[in-house]
């Protein structure tokens, strides 16, 4: 097989700068949302539950986008793809996040709370599912599925760049049709029980595909960005415009896709105006958080709607990059909008909201570095490289 | 085939990259009545033509704003002006209801006005056909050939140039493409054999996809789930009951809610005696009963009570309520008439309420007197 790339292009490592910042921002991080676990510790468990949330959602949009790709039998995206597997890499690190909260469950879920659960009907209707024992075997499960999945996909890819066997991709093909159904499971439970437990009387049945939206976008623009960077940087030499415009066209979809989604729930709540399922975006309506609904409304769906309307917005790098930070930010905040109204009373915001955010900034960062170190930047044994480094729109 | 004059000269190409360098030169070479044909859209070749951005995407704007304005004015209209109704205890005006429909009506409009519009634009409407349909050269365009084509009416144009520019190319299949003797004439194409039964046909499949969807695909499974329920509706027979019957009488002694009870009934002299109008003759009381009197006593007495209706003839002759002895009835008699009926006069108890008879009564007490009018009245 032919290789178009140099090989410098092939092996690179992130400047010493970069990974010094990153253990910087990762220990402040560490240090803020320690300090904050010392003095509150239901705010900080609710802020840990957010972090954790964009975590999971980063790591796992990364493994379904690889995934997606298998399946679909892309050809454009297989020159960046590696750099979905390196995000695929956190994911190891999502289920270590969440220890702290295993330790402050009973801080943050009424249903933990056995006296209160058997004083209220719906919540000891509801205690076959929402229990501690049922609920740390779901994390467990959850996450050992996730994680083998990943684990799997990254090993054969990495294979291929050694043997060149396109049998492998063949197989990576059939896991990823099993993935999928899995997948679906995996992050509907993640989303149920991490943010919409935390008001256990309320249910949206489409609460899970809302997450599902978020992730798909967190996971495509911490991919897009880091595409583009390593593009200006010399990294990834070889993509074109139809490359970004296939990633700019993909984050505007979904971006539509989230609007759609975030309105069919609305839409369903308001119509029916049933007291079991308003209460939810009742909460989201008081004390300083109309505010933030409304923010949310133009941060994640109008600005980056427009920004990426035209068809050159889509193929402009420096566009990308400002949009796709701006979407992992909107992700940020849709995901705070979930979790935090139920620590009650106005919108906690101070340092103590910032260590986590930090935290995964740097954490993600070094986790890059690491894989940059040890693996291949382009899938140099793919057999559908070559067409996608030759891809036109 | 009957060949008209020259339309264009054809070549085609294998690849989008050989089509791009294609258009690139060929605009180099300062044609500019050329165009493309591609299976798909082939990105960058906008700037490979130099084209100006087309005006197409104005329209579609346009229409898309149109559709907004069209779905949003016209449900405020309803739901404000024309058909004002309580639903769910909302607002009248409630703009989440209408997202879903006014996304829909300008999703509508802006693309089937935006393929109108192409097809009046690039067609030149009534014309619904282009030279170039129909020919080897787009058959091979739309499945996996890329193809350019040059205009005979290109103010550059020469058949040996052109043919010399494209075989330079690297172009296979040159070929010239004419005018069809009856495509030259704009309007015959409407009438078209084939695009009037195209015409037909699909006004047959639509018409008998909304036939069977609505007639029987409803009434099969699992679709008429929603319509066959496992419930006793009015009529239906029940094993469930002794006597088969699904429908069950109230309970014994059940009365209705405001029951009063009538014990007048078939004793109109003794409800004239007993009875008393509870209401007083005040504007907001006559105007109700005016109403309800023309809507319920006017079809037959007239619209005066002068039992001057459109059914005299046709029937017994209604009475005029002016007489004296309708005038010298007290209230309650009135009453017990429309109540109980009278001779061919059915009982009105179930349709008019007890209010609205004696608003009634009012209002022909109003129409006597002012058929009869005193002196005094006038002052």
């Amino acid at each position: 097989m032919s290789n178009p790339l140099p090989a410098e292009a092939v092996r690179k490592e992130l400047p010493a700068k970069v990974t010094r910042l990153a253990w910087i921002l990762f220990v402040l991080g560490v240090v803020f949302s320690g300090a904050g676990y010392l003095l509150d510790a239901k705010r900080s468990a609710l802020n840990n539950i957010v972090g954790f949330m964009f975590l999971a959602s980063l790591a796992s949009g990364s493994v379904f986008l690889v995934a997606l790709e298998y399946l679909a039998g892309a050809v454009w995206s297989v020159p960046m793809r590696r750099v979905s597997e390196f995000l695929a890499g956190l994911m190891p690190f999502v289920p270590l996040l969440a220890i702290p909260l295993l330790f402050h469950l009973r801080d943050v879920f009424q249903w933990t709370h056995a006296g209160t659960v058997a004083s209220d009907n719906v919540l000891a209707s509801k205690s076959s599912y929402l229990n501690v024992g049922f609920f740390i075997a779901r994390f467990i499960g959850v996450f050992l599925v996730l994680n083998l999945f990943c684990f799997l996909f990254t090993r054969n890819s990495k294979k291929q760049d050694v043997t060149r066997d396109p049998r492998l991709t063949t197989i990576n093909v059939r896991l990823a049709a099993v993935f999928m159904p899995v997948f679906a499971f995996a992050l509907t439970i993640v989303a149920v029980d991490w943010a919409m437990s935390l008001e256990a009387h309320w249910y949206s049945t489409i609460f899970g595909v809302y997450y599902f939206a978020g992730t798909v976008l967190a996971g495509l623009a911490a991919a897009t960005y880091i595409i583009v960077r390593f593009h200006e940087s010399g990294f990834l030499p070889g993509l074109r415009r139809d490359h970004f415009y296939s990633l700019g066209a993909l984050l505007f979809a979904f971006i539509n896709f989230w609007a759609y989604i975030a309105f069919s729930q609305f839409l369903l709540i308001w119509y029916a105006n049933l007291p079991e399922e308003t209460f939810w975006f009742l909460n989201r309506w008081r004390d300083g958080w109309e505010y933030v609904s409304i923010l949310l409304i133009i941060v994640h769906f109008v600005v980056p709607y427009f920004a990426l309307l035209t068809q050159d917005s889509k193929m402009d790098p420096k566009r990308l990059k400002l949009m796709s930070l701006w979407i992992l930010f909107a992700h940020l905040l849709d995901i705070y909008w979930l979790v935090m109204p139920s620590y009650g009373g106005g919108v906690p915001l101070s340092w103590m909201e910032i260590g986590f955010p930090i935290l995964l900034v740097g954490l993600v960062m070094i986790v890059l570095s690491f894989k940059l170190k040890r693996n291949n930047l382009v899938p140099i044994g793919d057999p559908k490289l070559d067409r996608g480094l030759s891809f036109r729109l | 085939m009957n060949e008209g004059p020259l339309h264009s000269i054809t070549a085609l190409f294998d690849t989008p990259d050989e089509i791009i360098r294609a258009a690139e030169e060929v605009s180099r070479a300062g044609y500019t009545r050329y165009d493309v044909n591609t299976p798909y859209p082939v990105r960058g070749m906008d700037k490979a033509m130099r084209l100006r951005q087309s005006r197409l995407g104005i329209f579609t704007l346009i229409f898309g704003l149109l559709g907004t304005i069209t779905a949003v004015g016209f449900m405020t209209w309803v739901t404000l002006v024309d058909y004002r109704l309580v639903i769910g205890g909302k607002p009248f005006w409630t703009w989440p209801a209408f997202v879903p429909i006014a996304f829909e009506v300008t999703v509508l409009l802006a693309s089937v006005l935006t393929a109108v519009t192409m097809i009046v634009l690039y067609f030149k409407f009534p014309n619904i056909s282009h030279p170039l349909h129909d020919t080897p050269y787009m058959k091979q365009v739309s499945s996996d050939k890329f193809g350019i084509s040059i205009q005979a009416n290109d103010p550059k144009f020469d058949e040996a140039a052109v043919r010399q520019l494209l075989r330079s190319l690297g172009g296979k299949e040159i070929a010239p493409i004419y005018f069809d003797a009856e495509g030259l004439s704009h309007g015959q194409r409407l009438f078209d054999p084939k695009f009037l039964g195209a015409l037909v046909l699909t006004a047959i499949v639509v018409s008998g996809a909304t036939y069977f969807s609505f007639n029987k695909l409803l009434f099969m499974q699992p679709f008429s789930w929603m319509s066959e329920q496992n419930k006793l509706k009015a009529q239906m027979p029940s094993d469930f009951f002794k006597d088969g019957i699904g429908m069950r009488p109230p309970v014994e002694g059940t009365v209705d809610r405001g029951f009063l009870p009538y014990p007048f009934k078939g004793k109109p002299e003794e409800a004239g005696r007993n009875l008393v109008n509870p209401l007083l003759p005040t504007p907001a009381v006559l105007a109700r009963g005016k109403a309800k009197f023309l809507t319920f006593c006017s079809p037959c007495h007239g619209n005066f009570a002068r039992g001057d209706s459109r059914l005299q003839g046709q029937f017994p002759n209604p009475p005029t309520l002016h007489s004296d002895k309708v005038r010298n009835w007290p209230d309650g008699n009135i009453y017990s008439v429309i109540t109980d009926g009278q001779n061919v006069m059915p009982s009105y108890a179930s349709q008019i309420s007890r209010e609205d008879r004696w608003a009634i009564i009012l209002y022909i007490r109003a129409l006597q007197r002012a058929q009869n009018a005193k002196e005094s009245d006038f002052k």
